[in-house]
């Protein structure tokens, strides 16, 4: 292909800029030249700024979940002062309003369905504990590394195709073929071979720091099992038994506290995954591993399993709540009672007593002894139930136990096939269980 | 025997007469026959055509995460849609890929007739391509996990216990066992008829160390091939055993261990991902001499000569 001289295609570049620039003003579609692509990029890349500015506002204010757009905010502000800045490029931005349309439509009829509370965003870039602080700083070695080869390597290639391409004076005889340089050969193989070794000692450090940290006394011991689709806790010596929001006492920088966790699974593969705490860490079925976390702050970290566990492998979320040595000790009390029997709520007790919901669930302190399902002795202290899916509200408690498929779809909770009168009995009955 | 009427007769039949076949001879021809170019041509278009298939899959899966809470697709579908789409990518298009262009290229390039076994060519195509029909016939013919959906769902890795009778009821994994199974006895035979027509099939002068880097690459590529997948035919083996005679090498309830499924299909994908970039960094080696200009002037001065 034949290359016109720069000169000339500045000019016409120009010109159809010019006539662009015309038509956009007036609010037509612009004539479709070629030359006309590098302003049309730079301001369709300038909606996308705002576009993701505007998102970035709404999303600070606070999102319903951290796997959900903020989508109630998100809809104000498309009816508000967001879409004013969006028609300003109308023109040139039409198809970015038009898949916003497209995002929001779908993000308000997704809304229908059951979300958890909380504006907490996982992210690896924001860690919060030792072991998750050493793999930042070791990706962001990583990222340091690959990116200067990167650059390197695509500069010398870009280099190489525009210094040596067809041109026009060019005669087509093959060009002379340069076997062989032993400088060249070694150096493309001893440097990388080096890069690689300071890559493997950079992570093997990493990795024994993290594996082989002493733990001092005062370490809590948990043990996490995974089921399919949520997670079990045990904190052997307390005698009780939680699931899915899993509780561990904050850790001092200077005098560190950590949480040691014992992973085991009673059925497939699972990992526990909380980016902000540590990296990920299997849990396998006839096998003990282990890992461990200080987290340095208070507050809420969400994660997620992170091994494809079955059907509903997506919501078989976990949430680490970090307190302060008093709350934890009160939190821990507090799971010690056995659960609350209430007489105003005898009904329910009654029938969940006697169908098959004893099969699956522990209530201590009653002949419900199930093991198969999360123990429900203070499931009104979790934030969530169905492993996160769902926020632990009273209508979706009932949704639960009428429809475990509308929350959480391929769930192995069955549905309960009870009358009304008896869901609300029972969802009563639970919502006692503090 | 030879009068001048039957020199004069062309011993072979050039191929603008082929095209003039009924379309039944032509389709019956491609089927029958064991020409590396054909079989070479068969495996691109074969690639090409599950990657469109693989493509496909893809698209559906970013469709549904193109916003939160979606319903474009059942988290069953779903799940069958990464399943697909991986092993697709992974057995029906990186490796027809790789070996149509060694099937088509090598025995050229190293001055060869046709391959070492030409019949084995031939079967080994056939067999991966039916290990391909055997699992997208899963759609139809298979039942995941729990009875719903139809293809695999186990993931492309499919780690045990996943697949373990207990928690993957129906024959969704079994289709994906013997599919990978039966393609996998296909990617042996040509891996090994590669190897051989390298090491065996050169013509004369052209010893391994003057062979063309495109022709090294096919080599060692095919030999990886030949290692790593035969683990991996060993293990689906060793899962259908488990599914069927009631073994226990990865069932974890009874003793069986999960982790050496991870190493036996580990073992495999690794190497698939290198032998992956080989074959595009080879065409490329292949691409960007040839059509460089011939300016041998502006070879940069501190550039090494020989």
């Amino acid at each position: 292909m034949k290359v016109a001289p720069a000169h000339f295609c500045e000019k016409a570049m120009n010109e159809c800029t010019a006539k662009a620039l015309d038509n956009t003003a007036y609010g037509q579609q612009s004539s479709g030249h070629r030359s006309v692509w590098p302003e049309q990029i730079r301001r369709g890349v300038a909606t996308v700024r705002q576009l993701l500015s505007h998102l970035e506002t709404v999303g600070r204010c606070g999102g319903d979940s951290w796997t959900n757009v903020p989508v109630g905010r998100l809809t104000d502000g498309i009816t508000g002062a967001g879409s004013k800045v969006l028609k300003l490029n109308l023109t040139t931005g039409f198809w970015l309003v038009g898949l916003q349309t497209v995002l929001v439509t779908g993000a308000v009829k997704a809304s229908t369905a059951a979300s958890p509370a909380d504006p907490a965003v996982p992210s690896i870039f924001s860690p919060s504990s030792t072991p998750a602080y050493s793999i930042y700083h070791l990706s962001l070695f990583v990222l340091a590394v690959t990116g200067f080869i990167f650059v390197v390597v695509f500069s010398l290639l870009a280099y190489a195709v525009i210094k040596f391409r067809l041109r026009a004076e060019d005669d087509g005889r093959e060009p002379a073929q340069i076997y062989g340089s032993n400088q060249v050969e070694l150096a493309w193989t001893v440097i990388p071979v080096l890069i690689v070794v300071v890559l493997f000692l950079a992570a093997a450090r990493v990795i024994h720091a993290i594996e082989d940290a002493k733990f001092p006394p005062g370490t809590t011991e948990i043990t996490a099992i995974g089921h399919q689709f949520w997670w079990e806790y045990q904190y052997p010596g307390q005698g009780f038994v939680t699931a899915n929001e899993l509780h561990v006492p904050v850790s001092d920088r200077e005098h560190p506290t950590p949480t040691h966790i014992t992973l085991l699974s009673a059925d497939t593969n699972h990992s526990f995954w909380v980016p902000q705490l540590a990296g990920k860490t299997d849990l396998i079925p006839n096998r003990v591993n282990s890992m461990w976390i200080d987290p340095h702050e208070t507050g809420v970290f969400v994660g997620q399993c992170a091994q494809y566990c079955g059907t509903q492998h997506a919501k078989m979320l976990l949430r680490v709540i970090v307190e302060s040595r008093e709350d934890f000790d009160k939190w821990l009390a507090n799971e010690k009672q056995p659960a609350a029997t209430l007489d105003s709520v005898r009904q329910g007790r009654h029938i969940f007593e006697t169908t098959a919901c004893v099969n699956c669930h522990t209530v201590a302190g009653t002949n419900a002894k199930g093991k198969f399902g999360p123990d429900l002795t203070h499931l009104m202290s979790r934030e969530t139930i169905a492993s996160g899916a769902a926020a632990n509200t009273q209508e979706n408690l009932r949704l639960w136990i009428k429809d475990p498929d509308a929350i959480k779809p391929g769930s192995l909770m069955p549905a309960m096939q009870m009358s009304d009168q008896e869901i609300d009995a029972v969802t009563a009955y639970l919502l006692t269980l503090h | 025997m030879l009068d001048a009427d039957s020199i004069s007769k062309p011993m072979f039949v050039p191929p603008s007469e082929a095209t003039t076949l009924p379309l039944f001879d032509r389709v019956h021809e491609w089927i029958v026959t064991v020409d590396h170019k054909k079989l070479g041509l068969m495996y691109l278009g074969y690639g090409i055509l599950f990657l469109v298939i693989g493509g496909l899959e893809a698209t559906v899966m970013r469709i549904q995460l193109a916003i939160p809470h979606n319903h474009f697709v059942s988290p069953q579908a779903f799940n069958e849609l990464f399943t697909m789409h991986g092993t697709t990518m992974v057995f029906l298009v990186g490796m027809p890929l790789l070996f149509g262009f060694a099937n088509y290229m090598v025995p050229l390039m190293i001055g060869a007739r046709d391959m070492a076994f030409p019949r084995l060519n031939a079967w080994s195509f056939w067999m991966s391509a039916l290990g391909g029909i055997i699992l997208y016939f899963s759609f139809i013919g298979g039942n995941g996990l729990y009875g719903a959906g139809g293809a695999p769902d186990v993931g492309w890795f499919a780690y045990a216990p996943l697949t373990a009778r207990a928690f993957s009821p129906g024959h969704s994994t079994d289709y994906w066992a013997i599919g990978l199974l039966v393609s996998g006895f296909g990617s042996i035979g040509t891996a090994l008829n590669i190897v051989t027509t390298v090491l065996c099939m050169r013509c004369p002068g052209m010893t391994l160390g003057r062979m063309p880097l495109f022709v090294w690459l096919n080599m060692v590529m095919s030999a990886m091939v030949l290692i790593v997948i035969s683990p991996l035919t060993a293990a689906q083996i060793m899962l259908l055993i488990d599914r069927y005679l009631g073994g226990h090498f990865f069932d974890t309830q009874a003793g069986g261990s999960a982790v050496i499924w991870m190493h036996f299909f580990w073992i495999l994908g690794i190497p698939k991902c290198t032998c992956s970039s080989f074959r595009d960094s080879r065409s490329l080696r292949r691409l960007f001499p040839s059509s460089r200009a011939s300016r041998s002037s502006d070879t940069p001065s501190w550039w090494p000569r020989p």
